[in-house]
């Protein structure tokens, strides 16, 4: 396996976002699911750079237990000062997500909660009127909710109207890695959206994906598969780092105007061809 | 077995015999978890760790126990 990429980990230390009175660098929100083993999940947190990893909770006896990844991200976030953010996976009402969440905040001791309330089994689709339902009732329960959402501008909307800090709406179907798949949408909200911290959370497939997210002026993205399953996780966490940075910066510097037609660059005047044949 | 003496609670997927009077707190310590290990709910509703002792459990109630786990 390829080794962390080197340091500076956070070119631009002025570039910081905030969820509430937390300040963070990295644009660059790390699932922990699905990796080979214990200690490449621990080497991708530490080449991500990320500041944030997504965990979860899961029955017991289902669960058999987690063959020591729990202890690789708790080891790895001590190293690196990262924060845990627990999600509802698997819910499907917001009861049963809003019990999941309080649960969560007791195991892992954060109120912060990324709130997932799934609508459609096939697509795992939010569910728009449970998720408002259960971020209503967490953030009056003290949590920090982070809303996984469609893109849809009004639902949005209902979801910062019921105190979500921030918003999480999706490139594409969870595990997909179909990249942004609507980015007219994505466009929309955040020029709709203009001071509302905007996540791309789910389908990101590659680098570039999260380049683009950023570009459009995402603050950042939270992927999971497109790192866990690529062939080398800790060198494509590295990649995806690098892309999210490049993104950012293309978003600082000013993406130019996209054009119908070309547009000469280089200043000419006449035809140089025929000014030199009549020279 | 003295079934007056006895309760069972669904747990999870399985049924589990208990004393009668038994509490959520004992439930965790028979089942050998530490009990900031685990996450309690008890019919559907969370239980926080500190009132396990006080929840005593009754005959055919739904108990899960969640524990942490990686996620995306």
């Amino acid at each position: 396996m390829s080794s962390a990429l080197p340091s500076p980990l956070h070119a631009d230390a002025d570039d910081a976002w905030s969820v509430g009175p937390v300040r963070l660098r990295s644009r660059f929100l790390l699932g922990t699911a699905g990796y080979p083993s214990p200690a490449v999940l621990g080497q991708a947190i530490a080449a991500s750079a990320a500041e944030i990893v997504t965990v979860g909770l899961k029955r017991t006896l289902a669960a058999a237990g987690d063959n020591g990844f729990v202890a690789a991200i708790r080891e790895a976030l001590a190293r690196g000062g990262a924060r845990l953010l627990p999600n509802t996976a698997g819910c499907r009402s917001a009861p049963e997500a809003v019990q999941l969440a309080h649960m969560a905040r007791e195991l892992y001791g954060t109120p912060w909660i990324k709130l997932e309330v799934v609508g459609d089994e096939h697509t795992l689709q939010p569910d728009p009127f449970e998720l408002v339902a259960a971020a209503d009732r967490l953030v009056r329960d003290g949590f920090t909710v982070f809303p996984y959402c469609t893109d849809d501008l009004v639902t949005c909307r209902r979801l910062l109207d019921v105190g979500c800090p921030l918003l999480m709406p999706w490139g594409a179907p969870i595990g997909s890695g179909q990249g942004l798949l609507n980015p007219f949408a994505l466009r929309t909200l955040r020029e709709r959206l203009p001071d509302t911290v905007l996540i791309v959370d789910a389908g990101i497939g590659a680098p570039s994906h999260a380049a683009q997210a950023l570009e459009l002026g995402y603050d950042a993205v939270l992927l999971n598969s497109a790192v866990a399953q690529a062939r080398d996780p800790v060198a494509m966490a590295g990649a995806f780092r690098l892309a999210v940075e490049a993104g950012r910066r293309a978003w600082r510097g000013g993406v130019m105007a996209r054009q119908d037609f070309a547009v000469p660059s280089t200043p000419v005047l006449g035809d140089p061809f025929l000014l030199a044949e009549g020279a | 077995m003295d079934t007056t003496s006895t309760i069972t609670v669904r747990l999870d997927d399985r049924l589990q015999a208990l004393p009668a009077g038994s509490t959520l707190a004992d439930l965790v310590a028979l089942l050998g978890h530490a009990p900031q290990a685990v996450g309690t709910a008890v019919d559907g509703r969370f239980v926080p760790r500190e009132q396990r002792a006080a929840q005593h459990l009754q005959d055919q109630q739904r108990v899960l126990l969640f524990q942490p786990i990686v996620g995306g």
